[in-house]
């Protein structure tokens, strides 16, 4: 831990000690300093999904509506008049299933992405670990994606269909939707304060890489060979996951997952050492 | 018992010129790295300017900067726009890095460099007293402990639960400033922001700052308001373009801070009648700024009449040639325009025009003169904007008890009268 703080491990006497001194290139992630700012997360997370909703007139509807109406949007277009296969499910289900993680992904990458500076007042004016930022922004995404979740409920509900034990993985894998978010975020995000032109790129690149998720068709419209490999796009892994554990189509995907989660890992530690490196001249830069 | 609060030795802190105004597109970046390689055929071939770093593209904000700051000290800190006051609090709150040195902080610190940090328009008044309390760094049961008093302190408690877009300009600063009245952390670096809100409430502030250095919490504070910082500091340092140039008592460090202080353009010269301002109308030879009376390095303070003084070369006879003189202020408002009308017109030569202005006249701060020339009082033949640049102190003896900045462009000094209308009517007498 360089120059940054010794807080939170001087507790001996009740003031604790800070050091400032000039950043150094290797830092390691400061673990127990972002825990004394929790509440400060919590807050800016909390005052992101308040102002979202704040003077809308449909409110927390929102969540619901969008993944809803892509979903109903690609059955129509996609499932009934393209006959894109859906793997022997309701075409309906099959989208919106992967509709619920698609969105949490895109609006997590797309929020934590502008998050240092959308809060650019904060980051001149006050102290606080800047991963701070970006993480509220991923939290803020998984409520979202909590409400969203629920209406997959009575969704799944009208088609029949009762998933299993296997439900229980679930969290796991909204859990790798949301590190990857938070993953490429930091990068983004980082990037953002030096250039501007990440701004413009978000979002032609979630677009993009919505195309490259199987969303809309199933992932076995991909040869067999290439499958695992497929997984290198951590999308492909997390929504393969959500229809194993909501609608049980075929078996576990053992290997594309594995690729997914090493790919996710390595996209988050990428960024870590990314923003940590450039956290120090934020500041002086934004 | 005095343990030291904060130590710092040589903080330095170097800026890439440009760096703060505007952020690069990715285009620099790619152009620079284009360039690079031919950047380094050249340094390789022994033109040494390359990696140059103090350079005109660097400047050093802060240099040197070593202090050690007591507990219980109350340190003022004061010097001209761009001393590096604000960068030296940035580097000590850890919002910014320094480039060298090293500093040393015992316990929490709180940093109040902008009134109402973390606000958001849209929420209520209630859910902004907590979020800029966690942005300040205070717990969530910190800010219920003190919820009351903040919403007292900030007089807004009928307005709590309404979004802080609808506030008046007024509210929205006193319940940020009561917000970071209430952060009690054992150090409290402070940027100016008394200058905020009504003169009362910023009577009410000082008081709460004053509260802070009674209850033995080391305070550094900066500010512009030299009187503020004499009555509520214990010591105080002058930034002079990075570096520390005073240090000591409060009242001995501004009163030189304010003796020192010499802008750059009370007073232009140009010898050279051919390279003087001006066209074959009208030259310039020196314009001035000075007290009325006393010397001309005496400050001038708002009491203060002071003259302002043109010396010319009129090159054509038979001609009238005005002088129009605007005053603006720090904000750029223009003040007044004051002009002489060359009535009877002069014969060629070299002129001198002056004009006093008053003193309780002018608010203190900053305050820029243009000058103009026009001909037979219709065209504009000439102008000269910042032509002199000079600033009106705040005069001391004025002040008495209130510090807060004076509102408004002027200051006259007006008499008042208060008379007694009618003796029976005390409060019992009143029925309404």
């Amino acid at each position: 831990m360089d120059g940054q703080t010794a807080s939170g491990t001087a507790h001996t006497d009740s003031a604790p000690l800070t050091i400032i001194r000039p950043s150094e290139r290797w830092r390691t992630l400061c673990l127990s300093e972002l825990w004394q700012y929790r509440e400060l997360l919590y807050f800016l997370t909390w005052r992101d999904i308040k102002v979202r909703y704040k003077q809308t007139l449909l409110g927390v509807a929102w969540a619901v509506i969008q993944p809803l109406f892509i979903a109903l949007t690609l059955s129509v277009f996609l499932g009934h008049l393209a006959k894109v296969p859906s793997d022997g499910m309701p075409y309906a289900v099959f989208a919106y299933t992967a509709m619920v993680p698609w969105q949490l992904f895109a609006h997590a990458l797309t929020e934590a992405s502008n998050s240092l500076v959308a809060n650019e007042r904060l980051i001149t004016k006050v102290y606080f670990p800047r991963m701070v930022a970006p993480m509220s922004a991923v939290l803020a995404g998984l409520v979202d994606f909590g409400i969203a979740f629920f209406v997959l409920v009575p969704f799944l509900a009208c088609y029949r269909i009762v998933p299993g034990a296997s439900v229980l993985a679930l969290p796991f894998f909204a859990l790798l939707a949301a590190l990857a978010a938070f993953g490429v975020g930091l990068w983004l995000s980082a990037l953002n304060v030096q250039y501007r032109d990440v701004r413009y790129t978000v979002g032609f690149l979630v677009q993009l890489w919505f195309l490259l998720t199987p969303v809309a068709y199933p992932s076995s419209v991909v040869p067999e060979r290439w499958r695992d490999w497929y997984g290198l796009n951590p999308m492909v892994g997390v929504i393969e996951g959500f229809r194993w554990a909501l609608l049980r189509t075929g078996a576990f995907p053992v290997g594309l997952l594995a690729v997914s989660a090493a790919m996710t890992a390595a996209i988050l530690v990428s960024g870590l050492y990314y923003f940590q490196r450039m956290e120090d001249t934020f500041a002086d830069v934004i | 018992m005095s343990t030291v609060a904060i130590r710092c030795e040589g903080i330095g802190k170097r800026y890439r010129m440009g760096e703060r105004q505007r952020y690069r597109a990715l285009r620099d970046t790619l152009a620079d790295a284009l360039r690079a390689p031919f950047r380094r055929l050249r340094r390789a071939f022994g033109n040494g300017a390359a990696g140059n770093v103090s350079g005109p593209e660097f400047l050093w904000a802060l240099k040197d900067v070593s202090l050690e700051i007591r507990q219980g000290e109350v340190l003022g800190i004061i010097g001209r726009n761009g001393a590096g006051k604000s960068t030296l609090l940035k580097i000590l709150s850890r919002i910014t890095m320094p480039t060298e040195g090293y500093a040393e902080i015992r316990g929490r610190v709180g940093a109040l460099l902008e009134v109402g940090t973390g606000f958001h328009p849209e929420l209520t008044g209630r859910e902004n007293i907590y979020l800029n309390g966690a942005v300040l760094g205070m717990t969530r049961n910190e800010i219920n402990r003190r919820f009351d008093d903040i919403v007292d302190f900030s007089e807004c408690g009928r307005f709590l639960d309404m979004p802080v877009k609808h506030y008046s300009s007024g509210m929205y600063a006193r319940l940020a400033f009561a917000v970071a009245a209430h952060l009690q952390t054992e150090i409290l670096l402070v940027d100016e922001v008394l200058a905020v809100g009504d003169a009362a409430f910023q009577k009410k502030c000082l008081g709460k700052m004053g509260d802070a250095a009674h209850r033995g919490r080391t305070v550094l504070f900066v500010s512009h308001n030299l009187l503020a910082v004499d009555s509520l500091c214990t010591r105080a340092i002058c930034l002079h373009q990075g570096k520390v140039v005073t240090e000591g008592p409060p009242g001995q460090v501004t009163s030189r801070y304010l003796k020192n202080w010499i802008p750059a353009s009370t007073e232009v010269i140009y010898e050279d009648i051919g390279s003087a301002p001006g066209n074959d109308l009208f030259r310039l030879r020196r314009a001035s700024v000075r007290p009325a009376n006393g010397s001309p390095a005496d400050p001038i303070t708002v009491r203060t009449p002071f003259v302002v003084e043109f010396e010319y070369w009129k090159l054509v006879p038979h001609v009238s040639l005005d002088l129009g003189v605007y005053v603006y202020n720090e904000q750029g408002i223009p003040l007044f325009e004051t002009g002489w009308y060359g009535e009877p017109p002069a014969p060629a030569g070299l002129l001198r025009s002056w004009f006093l202005v008053p003193g309780d006249l002018l608010n203190n701060g900053t305050h820029r003169i243009e000058l103009r020339v026009c001909l037979g009082g219709i065209a504009e033949v000439f102008r000269l904007d910042n032509l002199l640049v000079f600033d009106i102190h705040d005069a001391s003896d004025l002040q008495g008890l209130y510090l807060g900045a004076w509102y408004g462009a002027m200051r006259p000094h007006l008499k008042w009268t208060t008379e007694q209308i009618d003796l029976s009517s005390g409060p019992a007498g009143v029925h309404i």
